[in-house]
């Protein structure tokens, strides 16, 4: 499963851990919730940065102390129609700044990618390989949005308005 | 005719087959027994237990490409030996809505 | 009429070359039809019993006639010559070919027509009254506001994965046009007591296998605050509805089941945290997209006019303006209601010649305009009463001046088991043999204003629950039975019907009707009681009495 980072296919520095693996010395490792939550001081005493993969179901404010100190947040598309991480990316992003890497896993697929975008998704484990390498292509569909998020991007809304200022001021 | 789409089970009445509609343009087609499509209901491979239903409907499925929503639906074999639909829904697939198309005046 | 600028078409032809390849890949295989099926219906396209079925969204009813020519055009090139006009303010065409929907998409276009999420489990086609702009004793045009929550709803990128569907409608007058109490989320626009705009927000109606009545949730929403508010709303369904069982997925389950209050207080604490974000809406944003409305320049114009006086000698012309034509907010004008229940015809549909026809005569009599409403019908929004005889002239030639508005024979119908596959029985010829039982004018005039709704399932696209008299079709052993209610309502007084007794067979429905009609007409206290009125009164017992006497 590629994962796409910063809109290349690139390798994968965290190894996924099942919960009853053993921790590796050094090394990156993306735990489950459950395992994290367990001993999360352990998990980021030892070197190598550790993500946690928090399910779709939970609310994110159990994980919110710890934002500042993981390499990644993982959230689930369990399939792609089930959008509840859609929402707990913007909440980590928006109101909890959360500035890390946060990855979407799960039935990732190319039809979502200016979603995911948007909702403040920067890593995706893509179900296909030939999604992943569209993955530049696709996010260009777009050049229009209607409504704000966390991306910076300007709306529909703010853009007619700055296009008026700028013809009122005989620009 | 409640809808198939909530057929769970599959138990069959009566002899039965296998419908769908064509991928490309929605056309109601049967599966044949030559593992293809057809748009003639005298075409369609007849299922008579429930094991054959299951087996033909699995098969057609896969066929993603070919159609969607396949499902299993009862016909009613006439004396002459003929395949007609089992129940009106199938009737309305086969021969279209039962009221008149609105006529340009 | 919101005109469509540089940036909203960009965003509809991106839309359209994202489904061309979605399309692309669906037919080469590389998309299977599970990965498939979720973005077809986000673009209106479902699968029925016949064919593909393609729901083009037409927002808040309101259409140009340039639009409506283009519609014409696509029910001829890609269709069967007509289309279906449904009861959330969209056209539907039934026979569209999967392959030839990307230039199908791409000729609307041309002229600032979409479908985008017409269907599927995001928000729908924000729906409002067909009289908006110009209803006498109207707030202020509710389209302003449904314009603005369609673009905040268009591709939103956290709320296109909903557990379910989910619709808003907007009303802006005392008298309900836009059935917002059957709504996932129902506008009431208001003024408050400094003369502000702002919405009482409803949430959790909707009917189906388990109707609802909206409620309440919060009084006075500040029209700057609509936005963030409405988010909070979306977010917290997102998040807390149920995904298990779609039967339990709407937001009036999530409503019933925390109950009104605890939902208002986990809404309320999510909208604390946002209220003041970039979802607050500036004055000078809402006066951009007012400033698109356009708005005839209406003349000054007397209410009786000569030609006026004149027809009204004419019987049949003096008929279909005393049932038809409705009063205007500006003086010398009408708001005409065009029946599209012919007798014997399919409620709600038109054909690519009367579309065609209607776009002329907008343009002659209506400054361009025509609307689409919830019951099926459509509208002229602005014709000078000097025209109305020439106006029903040429409706009547093309079939479109009959005199049945809100009468007995204006039946609102879902398509039913002759196109859908989600149906257990037929509505279309129930509806058909109702309009012929009550053809007669003079009876349907003697009855007076009465709704009858027919669903062929209890998806209830029929509205069947709030309809005066409700037809519900079920299977039984294979056959067509009819389960009918009365007392239902979708106005500000919505109620859900009531069940009358055990349901009977189709050749027995028009019967059925007729006889529930001879009851109230020997009931009524005055012949200007209204059935739903008779209803209340006396409740279901005399009714259902008469219909079992000999059942």
């Amino acid at each position: 499963m590629p994962l796409v980072k910063g809109g290349n296919i690139a390798d994968d520095a965290f190894v996924h851990l099942a919960d009853d693996a053993e921790l590796p010395d050094a090394g990156d490792v993306l735990v489950s919730a459950a395992r994290f939550l367990h001993d999360p001081e352990a998990l980021l005493r030892r070197p190598g940065k550790v993500g946690v993969t928090w399910p779709n179901s939970r609310d994110v404010d159990d994980l919110v102390p710890y934002l500042g100190r993981l390499g990644t947040v993982a959230l689930v598309f369990p399939t792609f129609r089930d959008g509840r991480a859609y929402s707990q990316a913007r909440l980590l992003r928006e109101r909890f700044s959360y500035r890390g890497e946060l990855r979407a896993t799960g039935q990732v697929l190319r039809d979502q990618f200016v979603f995911m975008l948007r909702a403040g998704f920067d890593a995706f484990e893509v179900k296909k390989q030939n999604d992943a390498e569209a993955f530049t292509q696709t996010v260009k569909r777009y050049s229009v949005f209607y409504q704000p998020t966390g991306d910076g991007r300007l709306t529909a809304l703010h853009r007619r308005m700055q296009l008026r200022h700028s013809e009122s001021a005989g620009l | 005719m409640t809808s198939p789409l909530e057929q769970k089970k599959i138990r069959i009445a009566g002899p039965s087959i296998v419908t769908a509609n064509r991928t490309w343009d929605g056309a109601v087609i049967y599966r044949t027994a030559q593992q293809g499509w057809s748009a003639e209901l005298s075409d369609a491979v007849i299922v008579r237990s429930n094991d054959e239903a299951r087996a033909l409907l699995a098969e057609s499925v896969a066929d993603d490409l070919g159609a969607v929503g396949a499902y299993i639906a009862p016909v009613e074999i006439t004396e002459g030996g003929t395949v007609e639909p089992g129940n009106l829904r199938e009737q309305i697939r086969r021969s279209g809505v039962t009221i008149g198309l609105p006529v340009q005046a | 009429m919101y005109a469509y600028d540089e940036i909203d078409r960009t965003l509809i032809n991106e839309r359209v070359s994202e489904f061309r390849d979605q399309v692309k890949r669906r037919l080469s295989g590389e998309l299977t039809e599970d990965e498939f099926k979720m973005l077809r219906l986000q673009n209106g396209v479902y699968l029925q019993l016949h064919a593909y079925m393609f729901r083009v969204a037409i927002p808040y009813g309101t259409l140009s006639s340039r639009q409506l020519r283009r519609l014409a055009h696509v029910a001829r090139k890609y269709d069967r010559g007509y289309g279906h006009f449904t009861t959330r303010q969209n056209i539907q065409f039934n026979w569209i070919k999967l392959a030839e929907l990307p230039d199908a998409l791409a000729d609307l276009a041309e002229v600032g027509i979409h479908a985008m999420q017409t269907s599927g489990n995001n928000t729908r086609n924000v729906t409002s009254d067909q009289w908006a702009g110009v209803a006498p004793g109207e707030v202020e045009d509710p389209r302003i506001w449904a314009e603005i929550l369609r673009q905040y709803t268009t591709l939103h990128p956290e709320f296109s994965f909903l557990p379910r569907k989910f619709k808003f409608a907007i009303s802006a007058s005392p008298h309900d046009r836009a059935a917002i109490k059957i709504h996932d989320i129902g506008l009431r626009l208001h003024k408050n007591d400094k003369g502000e705009t702002g919405f009482e927000v409803l949430v959790g109606g909707g009917l189906g296998r388990t109707p609802f009545i909206a409620k309440t949730i919060k009084p006075f929403v500040h029209g700057r605050d609509l936005l963030s508010y409405v988010e909070a709303i979306m977010r917290v369904y997102n998040q807390y509805g149920r995904r298990d069982n779609i039967y339990k997925a709407r937001i009036k389950i999530l409503v019933h089941e925390l109950g009104i209050e605890k939902f208002a207080a986990e809404v309320e604490e999510e909208w604390q945290q946002m209220r003041d974000g970039a979802l607050k809406l500036d004055d000078d944003v809402v006066e951009d997209i007012r400033a698109r409305f356009f708005y005839p320049n209406y003349e000054k114009l007397p209410h009786m006019s000569d030609e006026l006086r004149k027809a009204a000698q004419d019987q049949r012309f003096e008929a279909w303006r005393r049932n038809s034509v409705f009063m205007h907010k500006v003086q010398g004008y009408a708001i005409v209601t065009l029946s599209l229940k012919p007798v014997g015809g399919p409620p709600g549909d038109a054909t690519a010649d009367q579309m065609d026809a209607l776009a002329d005569i907008a343009d002659k009599y209506s400054f361009g305009e025509i609307r689409v409403g919830h019951e099926q019908n459509l509208a002229l929004p602005h014709v000078a009463r000097r025209d109305l005889p020439a106006l029903w002239k040429a409706l009547d030639k093309i079939g479109l001046a009959t005199p049945n508005v809100n009468l007995i024979s204006d039946i609102i119908a879902c398509p039913g088991l002759d196109y859908c596959s989600l149906a257990n029985a037929r509505s279309i010829p129930i509806a058909q043999e109702l309009t012929r039982r009550f053809a007669n004018h003079d009876t349907a005039n003697l009855i007076g204003r009465l709704h009858i709704n027919i669903s062929g399932c209890i998806n209830a696209c029929g509205h069947h629950h709030v309809g005066h008299i409700g037809i519900l079709g079920v299977e039984k052993n294979g056959e067509e039975f009819y389960q009918i209610t009365i007392g239902g309502r979708a106005d500000e007084n919505a109620e859900l019907g009531t069940l009358i007794g055990p349901s009977v067979k189709f050749e027995e429905v028009a019967d059925v009707v007729e006889d529930i009609v001879e009851a109230y007409l020997a009931l009524r206290a005055t012949p200007d009681e209204l059935f739903i009125d008779t209803v209340k009164r006396l409740g279901i017992e005399p009714f259902r009495e008469r219909v079992y006497a000999t059942r």
